[in-house]
């Protein structure tokens, strides 16, 4: 790295402009002096230092401090995406039981086991937990851990903004379990149409806190997103141009863009809708001049794109798996990149048909149908691609792999029972029936929940050092896929023989005893399935076999890092010349040296060709993401219960967020970081 | 207020708030016991003998003065009752205002539910017999939230109806007055 | 390995098929709409197979083929960055049949759209169901006013006759569906939405609430009966007539405790003195076949259950446990019975 642009430089033409006098240059030579010789005690990694030495230098500058204090104040992208991962499975789990007690209630007709008012309760939490507290926060989780080493690089950016994300959505999680355990949880169904969660059709403050819920979950959302998108573009190896870059990535930096465009919807109309309930305002409320659609508009204008940001990481993961288990990257590289994009930009164009059966213009209507089988090209695409790269490559059918033709065999056929719902006339029929129920479950279990298994089996040795049990992680599989399709299969034919949704029980004599049943049945194998899943990976990481550095012999770079990784992920950042770098580069990775040792830095570079731009200081573990959240959380539950809150609650989150924006002195740094 | 004195307001608020969020939300759907249809506290007294406040509040009241079910369901009986018709939307009209503070026959609760109930000189017909008791408790506690008597988080900003007036949860809140001139 | 995956996959659905009502089915075929969903619907499914038949083939052929492949290209032979040239034009083929495959569902779901928009406009028969928490306010139209009828949670069409539903909403938004007849039309609360039904054979069905509205959404069922026109004409003439002045003694005390105590606070039987807009009207009650929006059937035992403690059979609807006496509800009921 040149030293072409000096700070020093630039400060010291200024002062020269302003006419310093002759005391003022002789302070000014005497700083340069003493910059000088600061600048030969730094230590950067390169041919002076490497090896066990530079290890346990880098290892002083970049671990946090023990205690429960550095616990909570890390920024280490690692740990905190350990956490998400963790916090989405206890979700999984809550939301899965809520889902056993459910079909045991519908296992047989006219049941009396769980009652109205409680079986709306259980739907509203299952599918709130499952979209906001389980199925956006694990892929984040899973990107935030495995996109810096991914892509090179020592962490993610804005590393503070990691750790407030992942408090915001913690808060979040924990108010709605909370008023669930408070019996005050909401009874809404996961998407609250008004005016049913409405003031006056939704008394008390049950639907106030999912809307705040919501409201967490978006902050924390759109946090990560910043995050993701900032690290994806500017923080790669040199070398990693972006058509180099991991598919996984771009996956990733696709659900960035789109969680930064749907999200701030949704969060508007949960606002409105407290608003509304709180304040009397009138958004919803058609004899004032509201709109009780207008819910509907906000909700799924970020409803739509919700569900391809929960699959979009999921094909990411696929990609991954198939490059490693099949030994080839994926065919069709740039055919799978203008998917991902175009499936990113599709999505925000077929909202409305969620609401085919509002009695919208009919003829507005087939523009939607026509989006929503649009939607359908790339994704078969990328399905093509995977499969062409299994056919011509040498596929090796350990677990993970097992999963993606899991995920294959599932996943098409929810796709293709939206195809069918795309359609206004069949819609009409099956709208709010069980057909949906058995879709969108195909569609995010077959398409999200089986590539995640897979991915996390994938990258469990990477994550613990040890690898999970292949026979016990077969069984699960099979129990799972066989399972799923015992569970859901029949929900096809339940909504075709009239059962609708979110019934807490369905009359004798209309056909579907068999069906609840036979889902009632796969309901229990999943979650037993799920069950096996998690004491597998709590037992492997005990007593599981010691994983090497790259026990799958995978291609990208974060199998160059250890098992797990040490906190500055490598100890010098690698530069790449292809796609698959771990298969191209006979012997050792080359790298670039010169980054600084005794403070936490990180590369930059460019965009589009990666190439070295700046060196990022980084900031150290610290309290204030914690705080700031929890400030945040007071005036968010806070803001609940009265308007007041806005503006009082405000004082403590304007505090917290001015300690964590706090610069650090300025002073002369010794040596430029812009290169 | 200082700010500091608003937001302990406001913590002790939430507090309070979580606390008592079973008995605000809890949904009955059957009255205690079934069917009984005499409300208590029958008397329109506001004078009680030696002074003092009066016999002892129901203990029915409590399962639905400040419950937000039960003040959602006396809002619709409110309007399917036609209690507009006299009262409109508490401005009254051949009826008494039922917004402001005075009460000829006593603002709590169960003085309320008996109004109704018994019915009164002047004009209040009499609703036992045609409404059950449930019905009319329910009633009684919409009717105290019109004059902002209880407490905010049980009571709706308001009705998917063309409004009539400020949101109930951004009143403040005021204690029933009797309209006794002794009393006062 | 596959054919037992296919297998395991197969066996519900067969299972499934075994138990096959028509009366609340998308698969019941009673209606031109639902006809023409019916024929959309094979057309789709039948392009929608072979769609997942070519990817489980593709599938099945990947797998199969590594165990032969010797010469794969893959990172083991130093040949990962080639593909076969089949993969190039595979991929081409795929994108244009998948493109084709769409856009001809695309088109033949337009079709049908059309077709049974224009349906929509022959209409001859004027009906407006006003959907309330948790039941069904029906109201046939007449140029005639005297001959507009009310009544509640029944339909009776008549066969063959396009018959209009206006759809309105006095709360939350509700769904009105009778699957064997047609699809769903939401009724939303200050909009007004309607569907046009034209049923193709005698029967009786069964419709259901499709969107969440509220704590007894369950239940909240109506009964549509097709009969000839004849018998509709006859049906609707019937229902015109104001409700029979009891005989018996038991009757007449329910009679006296219906129009008097809290009965007729909500509810209209005409030709008495009971004119409540609450609930449904009780005119012909004892008429229909369901009780409750479709919770149970009518019959005696249920309309005593019913009466006594409607919570117990559908807690939270608006109907209270009045707490009757004994001989109060023998009375009420004996009344009720009365009117058919």
């Amino acid at each position: 790295m040149s030293d072409a642009i000096r700070r020093s430089d630039l400060l010291e033409g200024w002062r020269r402009r302003a006419g310093a006098n002759e005391a003022e240059r002789r302070a000014h030579e005497e700083e340069e002096r003493r910059l000088a010789e600061l600048r030969k005690k730094i230590a950067r990694d390169g041919p002076k230092l490497k090896g066990a030495k530079l290890e346990a230098r880098l290892m002083r500058s970049w671990e946090r401090p023990r205690g429960i204090v550095g616990w909570l104040a890390t920024v280490d992208h690692k740990e905190i995406g350990r956490r998400y991962i963790v916090t989405a499975l206890v979700f999984l789990a809550l939301g899965g039981l809520l889902a056993v007690l459910m079909r045991l209630q519908l296992s047989r007709p006219d049941n009396n086991l769980i009652g109205a008012a409680r079986f709306n309760e259980l739907f509203t939490m299952h599918g709130t937990t499952m979209m906001f507290l389980f199925a956006v926060p694990v892929m984040e989780g899973v990107a935030v851990y495995i996109i810096p080493l991914m892509l090179g690089t020592r962490s993610t950016a804005f590393p503070r903004l990691n750790a407030f994300s992942y408090f915001m959505y913690l808060f979040g999680g924990l108010l709605l379990w909370g008023a669930f355990a408070l019996n005050i949880a909401p009874d809404v169904g996961w998407f609250a149409y008004t005016p049913l969660s409405g003031p006056q059709f939704s008394p008390g403050k049950r639907s106030d806190i999912w809307a705040q819920m919501v409201t967490f979950t978006e902050v924390s959302a759109l946090s990560a997103a910043v995050v993701l998108v900032t690290t994806i573009l500017k923080c790669r190896a040199p070398g990693m141009t972006l058509a180099r870059m991991p598919l996984f990535a771009w996956a990733m930096l696709v659900v960035g863009v789109m969680i930064i465009f749907s999200m701030p919807s949704v969060a508007l109309a949960s606002s409105m809708l407290i608003s509304d309930r709180l304040v009397g305002t009138h958004f919803f409320n058609q004899w004032e001049h509201g709109d009780a659609l207008l819910w509907q508009h906000l909700f799924w204008f970020f409803g739509h794109p919700e569900v391809y940001i929960i699959f979009l990481p999921a094909t990411g993961f696929v990609s991954v798996i198939c490059e490693t288990f099949c030994r080839r990257p994926v065919f069709g590289y740039p055919v799978v990149v203008l998917a991902l994009v175009s499936t990113g930009i599709l999505a925000f164009g077929l909202w409305v048909h969620h609401m085919f059966a509002t009695g919208l213009p009919r003829v507005g209507y087939s523009f939607y149908t026509a989006a929503s089988m649009t939607v359908a090209i790339p994704t078969g695409l990328q399905i093509f691609c995977w499969l062409a790269t299994m056919w011509d490559g040498r596929p090796r059918f350990q677990v993970p792999m097992l999963y993606v033709v899991g995920f294959i065999v599932t996943f098409v056929i929810g796709g293709l029972t939206g195809v069918i719902i795309a359609s206004v006339p069949l819609d009409l029929q099956l709208h709010d029936t069980y057909f949906i129920v058995a879709h969108f479950h195909y569609v995010l279990i077959g398409g999200a929940v089986f590539p995640l298994l897979g991915i996390l089996t994938y990258w469990f040795p990477k994550i613990t050092g040890r690898m999970m049990s292949e026979g016990l992680g077969k069984i699960t599989f099979w129990m799972i896929f066989l399972g799923f399709q015992l569970a859901f299969f029949p929900m096809h034919i339940a909504g075709l023989s009239g059962m609708p949704r979110r019934v807490y029980t369905y009359p004798a004599g209309l056909g579907l005893e068999l069906p609840n049943l036979l889902s009632s049945i796969g309901g229990l194998v999943v979650a037993t399935a799920v069950l096996l899943f998690v004491i597998n990976g709590v037992v492997s990481l005990y007593r599981g076999a010691v994983a090497p550095d790259n026990p799958w012999d995978a291609a990208s770079l974060e199998w160059a890092a250890r098992s797990p990784p040490p906190p500055y992920n490598f100890a010098h950042i690698p530069v790449v010349a292809s796609r698959t770098p771990l298969w191209d580069e006979k012997g050792e990775l080359p790298v670039v040296t010169g980054l600084r040792v005794d403070d936490k830095e990180m590369l930059t570079t460019t965009v589009v060709a990666a190439t070295p731009e700046m060196r990022e200081p980084l900031p150290a573990a610290s309290l204030w993401p914690l705080i700031a959240a929890l400030a945040t959380a007071v005036l968010f539950i806070s803001s609940i219960f009265s308007p007041w809150a806005v503006a009082v609650g405000a004082v403590p989150v304007a505090i917290a967020l001015i300690a964590w924006f706090w610069p650090k002195e300025i002073k002369r740094e010794p040596e430029p970081v812009i290169t | 207020m200082s700010s500091r004195f608003r937001a302990s307001c406001l913590a002790a608020a939430v507090l309070v708030a979580v606390l008592v969020a079973c008995d605000r939300e809890e949904r009955r759907s059957r009255s205690k016991p079934i069917g009984e249809n005499v409300p208590a506290g029958a008397t329109p007294d506001t004078i009680y003998a030696g002074g003092g406040p009066g016999p002892a509040l129901d203990p029915r009241a409590a399962l639905y003065d400040n419950n937000a079910p039960a003040i959602a369901d006396g809002q619709q009986l409110y309007m399917r009752m036609n209690c507009v018709g006299c009262h409109s939307h508490g401005g009254g009209g051949m009826g008494p205002a039922l917004m402001d503070d005075e009460w000829r026959y006593g603002g709590r609760i169960d003085q309320v539910a008996s109004t109704i109930a018994e019915g009164r000189p002047n004009g209040m017909p009499a609703w036992r017999g045609r409404l059950t008791d449930d019905q009319i408790w329910k009633l009684a506690a919409y009717v105290r939230t019109l004059s902002g008597q209880p407490s905010k988080d049980s009571v709706a900003s308001r009705a998917d109806a063309m409004s009539a007036g400020a949101p109930q949860t951004l009143t403040p809140r005021e204690p029933a007055h009797t309209s006794d001139s002794a009393q006062q | 390995m596959t054919s037992r995956r296919a297998a395991a996959a197969s066996l519900p659905l067969l299972l499934c098929a075994c138990q096959y009502q028509t009366y609340q089915s998308a698969l019941g075929d009673a209606g031109v709409e639902d006809r023409q969903f019916l024929i959309l619907f094979w057309i789709f499914f039948a392009i929608c197979a072979a769609m997942y038949a070519l990817v489980i083939a593709f599938l099945v052929a990947a797998i199969v083929r590594r165990r032969r492949a010797g010469n794969a290209n893959v990172v083991e032979s130093g040949r990962h960055h080639e593909s076969h040239p089949l993969m190039r034009t595979g991929l081409v083929c795929w994108t244009v049949l998948v493109s084709t495959g769409l856009a001809a569902l695309a088109i033949a779901s337009f079709i049908a759209d059309r077709s049974m928009a224009k349906a929509a406009a022959r209409e001859q028969l004027s009906i407006t169901v006003t959907a309330n928490q948790w039941w069904w306010d029906v109201r046939y139209n007449s140029s005639d006013p005297s001959k507009t009828l009310r009544t509640a949670n029944e339909l009776h069409l008549p066969v063959g006759v396009p018959v209009r539903i206006q759809l309105r909403s006095n709360d939350v938004i509700h769904s009105f569906w009778v699957p064997s007849l047609a699809g769903k039309q939401d009724l939303i609360p200050g909009r007004d939405t309607d569907v046009t039904i034209v049923p193709k054979r005698t029967g009786i069905f069964r419709g259901q609430c499709a969107e969440f509205c509220g704590v007894q959404h369950a239940h909240m069922a109506l009964v549509v009966n097709v009969v000839s026109y004849g018998d509709f004409v006859r049906w609707w003439e019937h229902q015109l007539q104001p409700a029979a002045t009891p005989r018996m003694p038991l009757a007449q005390a329910g009679y006296n405790y219906v129009t008097q105590r809290e009965c007729a606070m909500c509810h209209t039987i005409a030709g008495t003195p009971a004119s409540g807009r609450v609930g449904p009207d009780l005119t012909h009650l004892a008429s229909r076949r369901s009780l409750a929006a479709g919770t149970t059937p009518m019959g005696k035992g249920n309309l005593y259950g019913w009466v006594a403690d409607p919570q117990s059979m559908k807690p939270g609807s608006k109907m209270p446990t009045v707490g009757l006496e004994p001989d109060e509800l023998h009375a009420v009921v004996a009344y009720l019975e009365t009117l058919k």
